[in-house]
This record gives C-alpha cells, sequence and structure tokens, in this order.
C-alpha cells in the first residue's frame, strides 16, 4: 500500500503517522503542504498537531496549503483519505466532512486512553471489525468536541456515517463516559461515500508494542484488508 | 482608507463553554444576575479603499470564506471611514 502523509507546519504527529505505516511495510511518504503532488497514494493521512498553530479555528488556515487542494480532487475521486486529531477538524473546515469541532466542554487539553466503540463495519477503516467492538485508543486534544446542528445529525444516522463513539470499557455510550462533550458521543465520522474519515482518537498511538495499547492497529488491518481487496 | 469591524459569534443553538465559565466565574464575584455569557470573536481589517460598496461585498467574502465556520458561526460587520 502507498501511504502519503502530510506535514503542516505545526503538525506533530506526522512522524508517528509515517513509523506506524512504513514498520507495517508500506510505501510511506512524507509529503510538505507546499507540495502539488501526492505522489500516487492509495491512502492520504492528515496527522495530528496544530498546523498554523490553531489561529482564527483549528484547521482553518491548513484549509488553504497548496497541499489540500489536491487532496481534495483526490477525495472526490474517490481517494482514501484520513484525518486524525487536527487532521478530522482540517476535513471539517476543508469541507470533505460534515459538522465542526468546538472547544472541549470542560475547556482543558484532554490527553488520555479512551475506550471508543466501533458502530459501523461499513467503510474501508472498518471493514473487518464486528460493530460493537471496544477500542482502547488515546485522545489528546482541547477542540475535539464534535458539532453538527440536528438536521446533520440525522443525515449522518441515516447515512451510517458515524464510525466510533466513546464509551467505557463495557460499551457505554452516555455523558458520563463522553470525555469532551461530543454531540451523540461522536468520535469518528465518515462522508457519504465512505473515502474519508475523520476521528479524534490516535490509532498511531496505539499501534506499537512499546506502547500499551495496540488497538489502532486494528484499524490499519480493516485499512490493509480493503485496499488488498480492491487490488 | 476603510475599517471594517467585524463579529464572529457562535450560534445560539451553539454550546458556549467559555461563556459558561464566565458566567460561573462572575457569579463566583458576586454577580448573582449574570444569567448568560457568549464569547465572540472581534475582528478589525483595514481596506486600502474609498469604494464603501465594494468593501461590503469584499468583507462579506472574507467572512464566507474565513473568517466564520457557517456550521457554528455567524457575523455581522460596519465598515468606517478612517
Amino acid at each position: 500500500m502507498r501511504v502519503s502523509v502530510i506535514t503542516f507546519p505545526g503538525s506533530n504527529c506526522d512522524h508517528d503517522a509515517y513509523e506506524v505505516f512504513a514498520r507495517r511495510g508500506h510505501q510511506t511518504k512524507m509529503i510538505w503542504h507546499k507540495d502539488h503532488d501526492l505522489e500516487n497514494p492509495d491512502l492520504v493521512i492528515l496527522p495530528g498537531g496544530f498546523s498554523y498553530g490553531d489561529y482564527l479555528r483549528c484547521g482553518a488556515l491548513a484549509r488553504f496549503s497548496p497541499i489540500v487542494k489536491e487532496i481534495v480532487g483526490f477525495a472526490q475521486k474517490g481517494g482514501m483519505v484520513m484525518g486524525i486529531c487536527n487532521g478530522f477538524q482540517i476535513l471539517t473546515e476543508t469541507g470533505l466532512l460534515p459538522g465542526a469541532l468546538m472547544m472541549n466542554r470542560s475547556l482543558k487539553f484532554i490527553c488520555k486512553h479512551q475506550y471508543l466503540k466501533v458502530e459501523s463495519a461499513n467503510s474501508p477503516f472498518t471493514n473487518t471489525l464486528t460493530p460493537g467492538t471496544i477500542l482502547d485508543i488515546p485522545i489528546a486534544h482541547k477542540e475535539g468536541n464534535y458539532y453538527i446542528d440536528q438536521l446533520g445529525l440525522e443525515r449522518l444516522k441515516d447515512q451510517d456515517c458515524i464510525l466510533f463513539r466513546y464509551c467505557d470499557s463495557t460499551g457505554l455510550v452516555n455523558d458520563a463516559t463522553n470525555p469532551n462533550g461530543a454531540l451523540d458521543s461522536i468520535a469518528g465520522v465518515v462522508n457519504e461515500s465512505r473515502n474519508v474519515l475523520g476521528m479524534m482518537p490516535h490509532p498511531e498511538r496505539a499501534a506499537t508494542d512499546s506502547v500499551c495499547s495496540q488497538d489502532g492497529t486494528r484499524i490499519f488491518e480493516a485499512i490493509e484488508c480493503f485496499v488488498a481487496g480492491r487490488a | 482608507m476603510l475599517k471594517a469591524k467585524i463579529f464572529v459569534q457562535l450560534k445560539p443553538s451553539v454550546l458556549d463553554p467559555q461563556g459558561k465559565a464566565v458566567t460561573n466565574s462572575l457569579s463566583h464575584l458576586g454577580y448573582d444576575n449574570v444569567v448568560e455569557t457568549r464569547i465572540s470573536k472581534y475582528i478589525e481589517i483595514s481596506l486600502d479603499t474609498r469604494d464603501l460598496a465594494a468593501a461590503q461585498k469584499q468583507i462579506d467574502n472574507i467572512c464566507n470564506s474565513l473568517l466564520a465556520n457557517p456550521n457554528t458561526e455567524t457575523y455581522h460587520f460596519v465598515i468606517e471611514e478612517i
């Protein structure tokens, strides 16, 4: 699989993502935001971090980087794009994903392990996972409080676009197990064409033996299975 | 020269945790009658033009394309001569 990881000024999880895909044996490339060529990837990763210092709104300024024009074109042609944390914020600001990421209701930066519930297997990112599967994947953000208007939320549900919700170790989804106030405990959504994923948790931080959870690999395995099946 | 004074506000339907925290702090200060606080952004943009109509259109485009997120925010502005 060919993976292109984008680096914006202020990205700080780009090397983590690169390492994970490279170690899994994929042709992984780092692409600078001023580049105009995605180098023909199967998957584009928009990593976590603080692109453009989070000025104005998180992800708002990254939208104007030259490479984003290429990413939009790539996604519109069905290319797979995965935005993690700040990458998710960039995807909503770009309009590739609906909704917005607001400040956490606690007003605090939250950095901790978090359980997620897989809500749908109907995506390239979850196709090998059974709905209801619980994953332990870290979160690290201050603006992860997903918001969408009522009509948008109904549409997300109707189109089966909610892939991950925050939960506890038993899979309970409620206000107490929601770390940041996200509407309907939404942690990750896919677009209606199902090729663009945005998620606040960091699967790349749970994908090597040196950390205490390897549950992020379940998502990478799903992507690998999908790409292998397509080839 | 013209100066645009732009206010970007969260839509009423969007929760404002910062505003809520400020309301709590005001309550601690003894201001018990404060019912709600909403935090907004105030932005000034100076334009090297005297064409008010063109400036109105330009600032509107700037707000739509960058300064406000239509999912969560609304905006309004006034333009003054400086």
